[in-house]
């Protein structure tokens, strides 16, 4: 059995983080947490784990490594948060890094274990939960402390300015109308039926599927809007970190900016993460027991369009794919059945990896793991040969990943066991299908 | 030795069923006290049809993936358990046991098929103990308690089967087997033993958890 220890990777926000720790801080914030904002959920996971180990092949960190038991989920509880609870938070500084390291990069919180696991433990919180603990400490990845802070600072994931969004908007639409010569992205229309928000790196790094977007509304006939405010993206790296306060800004500022707009219905991009945080921690943080304006994943909206018979397309995508199901939205959401429905109304044959649906392993970019950036790619790369195994066992050439998260992880994988695979956003898809005006 | 004898299975073992009883309960409501306080935002999703679904998806062996993983703990798992239970209510020493004191009569195992249980159960325990000292995934996360609760269980059986087949004098025996399952008893609620009295609260809320809110099969 490896250990912690033995793999410890430099990164300057835990080693910075560390530096300024005292065994006497510790002590005060990991019991303050414990008792201010954790209870009977951890306590009786905790005491009612029976250590049988059985979760352990629920993780691909566990599978990848050999069956190294240092990366099961029970050992990665038990030595952090457990650890933590038995000596009442008396750790060294240095125990906390490994903790962190552990918590922040070992971990993808995509909840496969919980398939696992007789007892019904859920160790996808109990590392959110310490993840928590090492945000209070100050002890967080440098990369995904980073985008954070953009987030606090800017509201957004990228330090998109105001202004610089909506250029970008203005400048998809003024590019799309050579092709589409009626489109419009209408910015701010009140009333309208659709609220269409996207992560930022989409502004940023992807714009063309802003465009792809823009397209597909236009040829659906949607009454839709994108804001030209803050609020507009849904992402949440503060979920991820452990900063609970600023995800409650984030979500608070995505939910009022559709209800100044008195939208019908929010629709999100195709990601995983950000619908997390929509439906499972930014509302609940809140105090929203359901969502305060619909929200909707674009795998929804996609099989609305084709239910009612609003996307035409000129023909079926030809090569064979495969799927990846983004834990968030099929584990997390339970999008499984209307993703193929999807999927096999674009293509022509579809070739599942296995497991797949609700038991799919992880892409191991999720949960903030690749957000932790380069220091931490290896980490992801070694502890997903299982995605590498599963993909390869396919024969296909294009995976469609409707996540933004898993389509980072699954390229980066691709890459790495050299599989010559790629990957498609639906959207992708159904723009290259679609009927488009002649010119 | 005879009047310890009814000591231990007198006053002891009233004292044992009393531990047993108001510790659960306390037990039970102060962590359902701490929930009310600390778990709102999971207590409102708690849901009786997709918590009971998913008791009764578990109670199915090789259903879950979990249980599909690692047979011979799950063969072992549901084995024990029943065999526990059968043991402790059905044999028919304690159906005598349950007439005498409480008035309730029910049927018995034939004694032979008591017998035969009780092996089971031992033999449940020593695939516990062999996962523990062997598998690594196991090994590493077993503590203390984990070996106290094993023995805790197993004792009553050892000490009954000696009993029962009149190995060593058997009054002491005796003895020792009502006493280390008092023990037992009373030490349910708070060893780890008490997942007995947790386990369909986890397991209902993490049922109502995937059902309710992430729409998919937690199995
Ligand atoms: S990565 Fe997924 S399977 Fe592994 S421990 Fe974390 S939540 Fe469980
Ligand atoms: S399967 Fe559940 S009870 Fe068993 S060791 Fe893992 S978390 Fe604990
Ligand atoms: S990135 Fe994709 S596979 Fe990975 S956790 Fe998110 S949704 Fe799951």
């Amino acid at each position: 059995m490896s250990h912690i220890a033995d793999r410890i990777i430099s990164d300057v926000g835990l080693e910075a983080g560390v530096a300024g720790l005292t065994t006497e801080k510790i002590e005060t914030v990991v019991n303050q947490m414990l008792k201010g904002e954790t209870g009977a959920k951890l306590r009786a996971y905790k005491e009612t784990c029976m250590r049988c180990g059985l979760c352990s092949q629920g993780c691909h960190y566990y599978m990848s490594h050999d069956q190294d038991p240092s990366y099961s989920p029970v050992n990665k509880a038990t030595e952090t948060m457990y650890e933590l609870m038995e000596k009442k938070g008396k750790v060294e500084p240095q125990r906390i890094y490994e903790m962190a390291q552990m918590a922040y990069t070992e971990c993808n919180l995509c909840k496969r274990c919980a398939h696992y696991c007789p007892i019904g433990i859920d160790t996808g919180y109990i590392m959110s939960m310490v993840r928590r603990i090492c945000y209070l400490l100050d002890v967080v990845p440098q990369y995904i402390r980073d985008t954070a802070h953009s987030h606090s600072s800017t509201m957004n994931q990228m330090w998109v300015k105001d202004d610089e969004w909506i250029d970008s908007l203005q400048w998809q639409e003024d590019e799309a109308r050579d092709e589409f010569p009626d489109l419009r992205i209408p910015l701010d229309k009140e009333g309208a039926d659709i609220y269409y928000s996207v992560i930022a790196p989409e502004p940023k790094f992807r714009t063309q599927l802003i465009y792809q977007a823009a397209a597909i509304m236009n040829a659906a006939g949607c009454d839709w809007t994108m804001p030209s405010h803050p609020g507009w993206d849904n992402s949440d790296m503060c979920m991820f970190v452990g900063d609970f306060e600023n995800m409650g800004r984030l979500k608070r500022a995505h939910y009022e900016s559709a209800q100044k707009l008195r939208v019908k219905r929010i629709v999100m991009g195709e990601c995983g993460h950000a619908f997390r945080s929509v439906y499972d921690m930014g509302n609940r943080w809140l105090g929203h027991k359901k969502m305060p304006v619909p929200v909707i994943h674009a795998i929804d909206f996609y099989w609305e369009l084709i239910r009612d018979n609003k996307i035409k397309i000129t023909h079926k995508y030809e090569k064979p794919v495969t799927i990846q199901d983004p834990c968030n939205i099929i584990r997390g959401r339970g999008l499984m059945d209307k993703l193929r429905d999807v999927v096999h109304f674009l293509c022509e044959e579809v070739v599942e990896m296995t497991p797949n649906r609700e038991h799919n392993y992880c892409c191991c970019a999720g949960g903030g793991v690749i957000n932790c950036g380069p220091p931490f790619k290896n980490t992801r790369m070694t502890g997903n040969r299982v995605k590498a195994e599963q993909l390869k066992a396919t024969g296909v050439k294009d995976v469609v990943i409707p996540c933004h998260n898993c389509h980072g992880g699954i390229e980066d994988i691709i890459g790495y066991y050299d599989l010559g695979m790629h990957g498609k956003f639906i959207g992708d898809i159904i723009y290259e299908l679609m009927e488009k005006p002649e010119l | 030795m005879t009047s310890l004898y009814s000591f231990v299975t007198g006053p002891l073992a009233w004292i044992a069923f009393g531990i047993f009883i108001i510790g659960s309960v306390y037990r039970l409501v102060s962590m359902y006290a701490l929930a009310k306080a600390k778990d709102g935002s999971s207590l409102a999703y708690m849901s009786w049809f997709y918590g009971l679904r998913s008791i009764l998806a578990w109670m199915v062996p090789f259903k879950s993936q979990g249980w599909k993983s690692d047979p011979l703990m799950t063969v072992t798992t549901f084995v024990f358990h029943i065999a526990f239970l059968l043991v402790a209510v059905f044999l028919n020493a304690h159906v005598v046991l349950w007439d005498m004191n409480f008035g309730i009569s029910i049927p018995s195992l034939p004694t032979a098929f008591g017998d035969i249980v009780s092996f089971v159960a031992i033999a449940g325990c020593a695939v516990f103990a062999y996962r523990r000292l062997s598998l690594p995934h196991v090994k590493g996360v077993t503590r203390c308690q984990d070996w106290f609760a094993l023995i805790l269980v197993i004792l009553p059986f050892i000490t009954g089967v000696l009993a029962y087949h009149q190995i060593g004098p058997v009054l002491l025996m005796t003895i020792l087997h009502v006493l280390s399952a008092e023990l037992l008893i009373a030490l349910i609620p708070f060893t780890r033993l008490s997942h007995a009295l947790f386990v369909l609260f986890t397991r209902a809320y993490m049922g109502s958890e995937f059902g309710g809110v992430r729409h998919a099969n937690d199995w």
